[in-house]
């Protein structure tokens, strides 16, 4: 009769939890100690909730011009009435004449108040494209939320700054996402067989990366997007412009999947793949691409800011996306002389939203490209 | 090293080339020709083309060849320095241009300098002081500029400029200087302008190459020789400079050749905000208003100007880098 030998466990439980954890887990539990990288995932996910609510969220109409509403400052929201009681408020909107120079001037008037609520109801809109409504996440009582509150103040046309910059971050964050989109399909095939394919055909894509990379974009880009009709509407400027941005942004992309495929091209699955008489397309896609997709994900999330500095920067020169359209580089393209500047400062706010959303990405890029490994 | 600079000059023309293609497609890329244009533009000034005439010009200037003859004989005209006629300035393109080349490559690579001559002691700095304050503080000055794109920072810049200040940092020379012949005065009042923009320009390059040269400079303090070289007795100072700090730049000398398109591409930009007279400005109006003559020129400069710089800084690599020099790396 053997007797069964029970031993100490050789490993800690902390051990075998890792070594029992799958890749998923790895990279999770890796990502979680990067703080400033966890904080900026949330940051980002806060901008696409934004976008995705923007109507909701902006309580004037976007495109509404009203020479009255002209560089109104902004206005503080009043939260408490005069005995002290919560009573959030605003001002309505007056006309003033000044007695010497006869010129009529609009300003909130503090014998005006209007009540701010939730919920309230304002301009029209669909929501997602599908359902017609007019509720807005807060407005004012009584009278149009458009000539009574000025949270970011108004821009020369008298149209919302606040209400306009949350529409323009669904423009400046899909454009982004659309073109990041195209040159990942770019960068995965071209980057893809480069690394696969080796010899004059990896040479060749090689030596055309290198070529893109020598030639300075911008120009390149004014050139391209100056090309755009006039004509063409919005949603058509939009794309050639997504198309034009991600035509040059496609060969970071390309660099990381090259150098991945390279490494896993050596890997035993693969060959096994190959002798399995798999298709090309099939093992990049089945067997290579879902091995190195956290790192695809990390390139991605350092991918979209830069899309959407190109897309701001073009928008700004006036050569992007161009009035109707609302995104950050068309609103800081009213911000562009100093004497707008001087005159209505408000109009730089526009950045903040730009450098916070780059900032996130890139933290958040970061932890994502340390946490792809979670081995190393 | 003869393989490597060779491949470099193949590189160089056939970078060229492609530049020379994508310019004249940009030139042939708007929907309507440019007698067109030239016509609606005399139609609006009242004196008509009429479709004869505009025929006749079409003949001319041989719009009516294949592309790839029109192709041929505009590099063959470029090629000797012939570069047209501006539309809107009705004056020779070069005469347009001017200076303004000349000073947006001075600003490039005045920002080129500034970027190594900054990030160079700010990486050894933050590398050797790791999660220091000071390590701190410029790993958070890196990522504000890495974050705020150029023309945002030149208009934040430009903002405080006055407010705080009161001094307008736009142009690169003051008004009484603007139209007059290059003079020493001159030359000084550029050098007076020149801090704030390049400035501006270099600080995203530096950033990135600070955060380069300190991963670099990190993995480097770690390896076994450079305990090796402290237990010797050597000073701190040699046993950081003489050995780890020259490895390190190895991969941060190769980032150069990236440097001078992002520069240009740069200055394009802020030269718009600034007011700057470099090409960037003129660029920018000459696409708005479709004087694709110009604007190609402009680009194809900026494109050849590029592409020599590049090709310099390869030789300076290979000067620098002996590695290179003996054929290990090609």
């Amino acid at each position: 009769m053997s007797e069964a030998v029970i031993s100490e466990p050789l490993v800690t439980e902390a051990e075998t939890r890792v070594a029992v954890a799958t890749q998923r887990q790895l990279i999770w539990w890796r990502f979680r100690k990067h703080r400033l990288a966890l904080v900026s995932a949330v940051i980002v996910g806060l901008f696409y909730l934004v976008a995705v609510f923007a109507d909701v969220l902006a309580y004037a109409p976007p495109f509404d011009t009203e020479a009255a509403r002209s560089y109104i400052p902004p206005q503080p929201i009043y939260w408490f009435d005069a005995d002290g009681h919560f009573h959030p408020h605003v001002y309505a909107l007056k006309g003033k004449r000044d007695l010497r120079t006869f010129k009529l001037s609009y300003a909130p008037d503090p014998s005006e108040p209007r009540d701010l609520v939730l919920f309230a109801h304002g301009y029209p809109y669909s929501f997602l494209g599908l359902i017609p409504t007019d509720i807005h996440l807060f407005g004012v009582a009584d009278g149009k939320p458009e000539n009574a509150l000025f949270l970011l103040g108004t821009d020369q046309l008298g149209r919302d700054l606040y209400s306009r910059l949350i529409l323009a971050t669904r423009t400046s964050l899909t454009i982004g996402l659309v073109g990041v989109a195209l040159s990942l399909v770019l960068g995965v095939l071209l980057g893809g067989i480069s690394g696969l394919q080796g010899g004059w055909v990896d040479t060749v894509i090689q030596r055309v990366i290198e070529i893109l990379r020598s030639i300075p974009t911008i120009p390149l880009w004014m050139g391209l997007a100056a090309a755009v009709p006039a004509s063409w509407s919005p949603q058509q400027v939009y794309f050639a412009i997504t198309i034009i941005i991600s035509l040059i942004g496609w060969t970071e992309l390309a660099r990381v999947v090259r150098g991945r495929f390279l490494a896993l091209r050596e890997e035993d699955f693969i060959t096994a793949a190959v002798l399995a008489g798999a298709s090309r397309l099939r093992i990049i896609f089945r067997h290579m691409v879902p091995s190195f997709l956290s790192h695809i994900i990390a390139a991605i999330s350092l991918a979209l800011p830069a899309m959407i500095i190109s897309e701001t920067t073009l928008s700004f020169l006036g050569l992007g996306l161009r009035p109707p359209a609302i995104s950050w580089g068309v609103l800081l393209q009213d911000a562009q002389n100093l004497q707008t500047l001087g005159l209505a400062p408000w109009l730089l706010f526009a950045a903040v939203p730009v450098i916070v959303v780059i900032l996130a990405f890139n933290f958040l890029g970061d932890g994502l490209r340390d946490a792809a490994d979670p081995y190393g | 090293m003869l393989t490597y600079l060779a491949r470099r000059l193949v590189l160089a023309a056939i970078t060229t080339f492609a530049i020379t293609l994508v310019t004249f497609a940009i030139l042939h890329l708007p929907p309507v020709d440019f007698v067109t244009a030239y016509a609606a533009q005399a139609a609006a000034q009242g004196t008509a083309i009429s479709a004869a005439e505009a025929d006749a010009m079409r003949l001319a200037y041989g719009l009516n060849q294949p592309l790839w003859v029109q192709y041929w004989k505009w590099l063959a005209m470029v090629a000797s320095g012939e570069f047209g006629r501006s539309f809107e300035y009705g004056r020779p393109v070069t005469e347009v241009i001017g200076d303004r080349l000349w000073l947006t490559v001075l600003l490039s690579m005045g920002a080129i300098v500034v970027t190594w001559g900054l990030a160079l002691p700010i990486g050894i700095y933050s590398a050797v002081r790791q999660y220091s304050l000071g390590d701190y503080v410029f790993t958070f000055l890196g990522f504000v500029g890495l974050a705020i794109p150029n023309f945002l920072l030149a208009l934040i810049v430009m903002y405080f400029g006055l407010r705080l200040f009161g001094m307008s940092v736009g142009g690169l020379f003051s008004a009484e200087q603007q139209l007059a012949p290059w003079t020493w005065a001159k030359v000084v009042d550029l050098a007076q302008h020149l801090p704030v923009p390049i400035l501006i320009l270099s600080l995203a390059g530096t950033a990135q190459l600070v955060r380069i040269m300190r991963a670099n400079l990190l993995d480097e303090l770690r390896r076994p020789y450079v305990v090796t070289a402290r237990a010797r007795g050597l000073p701190e100072r040699r046993v950081i400079l003489k050995y780890p700090v020259r490895a390190a730049l190895n991969p941060f000398a190769s980032t150069i050749g990236y440097l001078l398109p992002f520069m240009v591409s740069g200055s394009v930009i802020i030269s718009v905000v600034l007011s700057l007279p470099t090409v960037g400005p003129l660029l920018l109006r000459s696409l708005l208003s479709q004087d694709m003559l110009l604007a190609s020129t402009i680009i194809l400069l900026l494109g050849v100007l590029t592409v020599i710089g590049t090709l310099i800084s390869d030789l300076l690599l290979m000067w620098i880098d002996p590695r290179i020099r003996l054929g290990q790396i090609r």
